[in-house]
């Protein structure tokens, strides 16, 4: 084990026992590359947690902990700003026309997983479009 | 009477020099060694052999070459049977894929936008954060920046 995995010891084994799909943990030039699909969104924070414990502020720069929630389509999503209404975007990226809005705490209904930033999502009011997967908390 | 004496003596003689015949453990084991050397497919198999019963342990490659050191040992004389107990090693991990840096940049700008205090340089696969940020905002913007999937992150933020 290489002194970057036992470094991270305590987040690889969270991992491992928190039904982590496609977990992959490597070494790449000095940096620890964790990465998977979290099946919600409490095990991706619980796991944010540990890292924070171990690397304060996220200071070292020796881990990508690339784990993202995943959700099939037709799961409801929460919105999670911080309070603020989140954009819905003609295309996946914030270079992209604003078609409508998701207020704070709305419901919406994942379309599909573009990508681990965009899911195309769509509001109980028929607005369909991208929005920004870090704001989005599937229920 | 005297036809099944001969019958006989001739079934022991028979008997006595199949027993006579029959190689000991140690060469089948040698000879199945070598074998297994002889062939890369058969690498990591290690061959013990009791009372000709072969016993396979040891790591190899894939199922094939489970199957192949099987077959091999099962064709070395004096091998009665073979108990195959080897194992499968597992995949070797894939190498991580950094994302080219042109995604990178986009994929920053994303990230980046609701914390204008924040500046975001992409060099070689690498993120270099500057500037400032609230403490509360911080592991959002690190979870948002890590799902890029960049080689590395440069945090040199200031905590606000």
């Amino acid at each position: 084990m290489s002194a970057l995995q036992d470094k991270y010891k305590s987040l690889i084994d969270a991992a491992k026992s928190s039904g982590i799909n496609n977990l992959q943990v490597s070494d790449q030039g000095n940096v620890l590359h964790i990465s998977g699909d979290a099946p919600n969104g409490q095990t991706k924070d619980k796991l944010w947690d540990i890292y924070g414990k171990i690397d304060p502020d996220y200071r070292t720069g020796d881990l990508i902990l690339d784990v993202n929630v995943s959700a099939t389509a037709g799961t409801k999503a929460k919105v999670t700003t911080d309070s603020t209404n989140l954009n819905i975007r003609k295309g996946p990226g914030t270079d992209q026309p604003i078609v409508g809005k998701a207020a704070h705490g709305e419901t919406v209904t994942v379309q599909n997983q573009t990508n681990d930033q965009w899911w195309l999502i769509k509001t109980d009011s028929g607005v369909e479009g991208y929005a920004y997967a870090q704001y989005l908390s599937p229920q | 009477m005297k036809i099944f004496k001969i019958f006989f003596a001739v079934f022991m003689l028979a008997s006595i020099s199949f027993v006579g015949c029959k190689p000991k453990d140690s060469t089948v084991q040698k000879n199945i060694t070598d074998k297994f050397s002889a062939n890369p497919d058969c690498a990591g198999a290690i061959a013990t052999v009791d009372d000709g019963v072969a016993t396979l342990t040891g790591e190899v490659k894939d199922e094939m070459c489970k199957n192949t050191a099987e077959t091999t040992a099962k064709n070395v004389k004096g091998v009665k049977s073979v108990v195959n107990n080897l194992t499968i090693a597992p995949p070797p991990s894939a190498p991580v894929t950094v994302s080219p840096d042109n995604n990178l940049n986009q994929g920053v700008i994303d990230a980046t936008k609701d914390f204008p205090d924040v500046k975001a340089t992409v060099q070689d696969g690498e993120i270099t954060l500057t500037g400032s940020i609230k403490r509360s905002d911080l592991t959002k913007l690190m979870q948002s920046l890590n799902s890029l999937n960049p080689k590395k992150i440069n945090n040199q933020l200031t905590i606000k």
